[in-house]
């Protein structure tokens, strides 16, 4: 015979099918998928920075309020009010694990509450307007903590009412933390619908390729073989998506990364993304690629399962 | 029941197959191949011969019956272990079964890259195996673009690639010249030569006599007769009687 034939064939079964590029046509994720793909990465980087920047934005707050208290000296004759404002400062600065304890001065609680009562209010005899103090701890405040400082302070200024600042966000931490929740659900929601998306491309790819995987099966091929080839192609067609999915989420990361900036300081101003944050948000396209080629391997081995 | 040994490549039992709920289309079928011999397969048009090769080449299981491959009992092969036992068959089928967007030359190629051989190995002998086939120049053609008789070339080339034990071909040369019906018959005999068991379907009776030193397998309405003895199992002392037709 003329023909030569490779003597090495039998220590080569169970390698890889080579040459599989162009075997299994439509293996890849054709048409609208990449496109598909690419969206529901752009809504994953944007749910993902969204939770990201809350986390930030609630975790900075927290630390911020988590050691303040607030003094308000509430009476009406001013001079009375003054004194006892300066002696409750004053018993708070000697106290143990208080580090600051100062009086907001007239004009800064002017310029506080100008927003709702306008300007100049504390010229207004028939308007009293509370001295207020503002006390840092060293750690965070309890309840504990809390009674001793009303008892203390009340000792030398009778008129004073003593509150954890952290309680009044209370209610703004609890919105946060079910945004948090909610960022957190639609992620797991994008990623169930990216597998549900790569798994009907993968059933239509295998229904135009059924004849050439029976006879691929035929000729001796194993299920992981033609696993692999859609693996691998739906992987490419993943992180080609994906990597668009990002560009898009970015920009608008990033557009409302400004808009939310030029609001200024405050909660907004804690929410601002760490390195590792924006690590996270690049991991998403690989998360996505990863998901995806798991979805079309397990999708081709159940349905090869069926074969003989 | 009897029980192969190592000495017989296939051995059928008592075999029956039908599909679904229909008649069996085959029936009470038993033989015995051996290592190294060469099989006509006969019988009319809708004799069971198709259903028989599939139940050969594994992609089908008996309804009933005992099937041994190989020294292992086929019918309870996990699926796992069934591409191995299909890289020791080569089969030619009926309907070529090529891989339509493959070229002539991918499509010989791919058994061999099922088994794993790197680009640079196999690029000869599926050069080879075209040219011997008469398909030299036609190797980067796709199966459109090709006769019946030569994608039935393309088809037999790609059964013999990988040199396999057993080879099952379904008329093979339904579709070509006698000339290269005779050319192809002479390729069988030469694998033959060289240790593979050869298995031919065909309702040609003129082609079983090109091949004299063969053995004829005939069924008739699903049932295999075998009037000679020699497809029986044990075999008669000395291994099968040659010269049947």
């Amino acid at each position: 015979m003329a023909f030569t034939l490779p003597s090495a064939l039998g220590a080569r079964l169970g390698k890889g099918l080579a040459g599989d590029a162009k075997l299994i046509r439509h293996a890849r994720l054709s048409g609208p998928m990449p496109w598909v793909i690419a969206i529901m990465v752009a809504l994953t980087v944007i749910a993902a920075a969204a939770g990201l920047a809350l986390s930030n934005a609630a975790r900075s707050a927290a630390d911020e309020l988590s050691g303040g208290v607030t003094v308000q000296v509430v009476e009406a004759n001013p001079v009375e009010r003054t004194r006892q404002a300066a002696a409750a400062a004053q018993r708070l600065k000697a106290t143990p694990g208080v580090i600051e304890a100062h009086v907001v001065s007239q004009d800064e609680v002017e310029r506080l509450i100008e927003p709702w009562l306008g300007g100049r209010v504390g010229d207004d005899q028939e308007i009293p307007v509370p001295a207020l103090i503002d006390v840092r701890l060293r750690d965070a405040v309890d309840g504990e903590t809390l009674g001793a400082l009303r008892r203390l302070v009340r000792q030398v200024a009778p008129s004073a009412r003593v509150d954890a600042q952290s309680g009044w966000l209370k209610p703004v931490f609890g919105a946060i933390d079910s945004l948090r929740w909610l960022a957190l659900a639609l992620v797991v929601l994008l990623g169930f619908a990216l597998a549900a998306a790569v798994l009907l491309a993968v059933r239509s790819a295998l229904g135009v390729n059924r004849d050439t995987i029976e006879i691929v099966h035929l000729l001796g091929g194993t299920d992981s073989q033609v696993a692999r080839i859609f693996q691998r192609s739906v992987g490419f067609d993943a992180v080609g998506g994906g990597i668009l999915g990002l560009l898009i989420g970015l920009v608008v990361v990033f557009f409302f990364g400004r808009r939310f900036a030029d609001l200024g300081a405050g909660l907004v101003g804690g929410g601002a993304l760490h390195w590792y944050d924006w690590l996270v948000i690049a991991l998403v396209p690989l998360a996505g690629a990863i998901l995806a080629m798991i979805t079309a391997r397990i999708t081709v081995l159940r349905a090869l399962r069926r074969m003989l | 029941m009897t029980s192969a040994t190592d000495a017989e490549i296939v051995q059928f039992d008592n075999v029956g197959l039908r599909y679904g709920t229909d008649r069996e289309v085959l029936s009470d079928v038993s033989f015995t191949l051996f290592p190294g011999s060469f099989y006509f397969l006969t019988g009319a048009s809708g004799a069971g011969k198709t259903s028989l090769l599939k139940l050969l080449y594994l992609a089908q299981r008996p309804s009933r019956g005992m099937i041994r491959m190989f020294g292992t009992d086929a019918i309870t092969l996990p699926r796992d272990r069934l591409p191995g036992f299909r890289r020791r068959l080569g089969v030619v089928f009926q309907d070529f079964r090529l891989v339509q967007h493959l070229s002539a030359y991918d499509n010989v190629a791919l058994p061999l890259r099922v088994a794993g051989v790197a680009e640079r190995d196999l690029a000869k002998p599926v050069a080879d195996m075209l040219d011997w086939v008469g398909l030299a120049d036609r190797m980067h053609a796709q199966p459109a673009q090709l006769s019946g008789g030569e994608q039935q070339r393309v088809a037999i080339a790609r059964a013999v690639i990988g040199r396999p034990e057993l080879l099952i071909a379904d008329e093979p040369t339904g579709n070509v010249d006698p000339d290269m019906a005779v050319k192809l018959l002479r390729l069988f005999e030469a694998l033959n030569r060289l240790g593979t068991t050869v298995v031919v379907a065909t309702h040609d009776v003129h082609l079983l006599k090109k091949v004299p030193d063969s053995l004829i397998m005939r069924l008739d309405k699903g049932r295999l007769s075998d009037p000679t003895g020699v497809l029986r199992y044990p075999p008669r002392p000395g291994g099968p009687a040659r010269g049947g037709f």
